[in-house]
């Protein structure tokens, strides 16, 4: 039987696999990559307690807000590393230093 | 029964889909397969929504994550390397301090959720989720949900701002 714990456990996994993403990687798309792996693991620990623990649809309106952040923080963001790489013809998270003094 | 173990079947082959999609994106050397690897971590997603009973979260994921943000994405890739660059290498580095405070967290996690025992009246019935929840939005979370479409209407504007070409 399908239970709660196997969410849990796919979702610290995808969780864990988006943390090495963020922290690994040089590439700033790359990064954006992890940072959507985490979103999506959160997503599936609220549908999962929403379906097993709370007995409401909360948790899944919940997850729909955190697609709507992920939405925006995707345009954002790559926006920004767009005119990142208009800048330094580069997306190489270790030349954005241009703040550094 | 028959039916019980080929949908617990399934559902380890979905779990699996994202799992190793997950690994591609973190592992891959190329970025295009990096892509390639979220398309199929979202795609097992979305079947783990279904398998929950969540047939609007199921679609929504499709639409929004398959079809526009990993779009973005992908342009992302596109646009920020010349097209000639076919192999799109990318470097990692802190390799293994990484993979270790990533360990450390999904062992904290895993000790966590195998100590605690979670109220667990069992699972809800599969009724079709889509009015339900568009009566929330429209009763217990107009609030919300109005901020939500300002917010996203703000963000892309800023986005546009942000790309747009000083004249």
């Amino acid at each position: 039987m399908i239970g709660l714990d196997h969410y849990l456990v796919i979702s610290a996994a995808l969780f864990s696999l988006g943390i090495l993403g963020v922290l690994t990687r040089k590439n700033a798309v790359n990064v954006l990559m992890g940072i959507e792996l985490i979103l999506n693991s959160a997503n599936l620990n609220l549908v999962a307690f929403s379906r097993f623990s709370a007995g409401n649809l909360n948790g899944q309106i919940f997850a729909v807000f955190v697609i709507v952040i992920a939405a925006a923080e995707a345009a954002v963001a790559l926006a920004i590393v767009l005119s990142m790489y208009r800048l330094l013809k580069s997306v190489n998270l270790d030349q954005a230093d241009t703040l550094k003094g | 029964m028959d039916k019980m173990i080929l949908s617990q079947v399934v559902f380890y082959l979905f779990a699996a889909m994202t799992i190793i999609g997950a690994c591609v994106v973190v592992f891959a050397r190329s970025l295009i397969y990096s892509a390639f690897g979220l398309l199929f971590a979202f795609f097992g997603m979305a079947a783990l929504y279904v398998f929950l009973g969540a047939d609007f979260l199921a679609a929504a994921q499709l639409v929004i994550y398959v079809g526009g943000i990993l779009i973005l994405l992908l342009f992302g890739v596109m646009l920020t390397h010349k097209l000639y660059d076919l192999n799109l290498r990318t470097e990692t580095y802190q390799f293994f301090p990484s993979l270790l405070v990533a360990l450390a967290v999904f062992l904290t996690l895993l000790g966590v959720m195998m100590k605690t025992t979670w109220h667990n009246p069992g699972p809800l019935p599969q009724d079709p989720t889509t009015a339900e929840i568009g009566v929330l939005f429209m009763k217990d979370y107009i609030l919300p949900f109005e901020i939500a479409s300002i917010f996203l209407l703000v963000a892309l504007i800023g986005a546009a701002m942000i790309v747009r070409r000083r004249a």
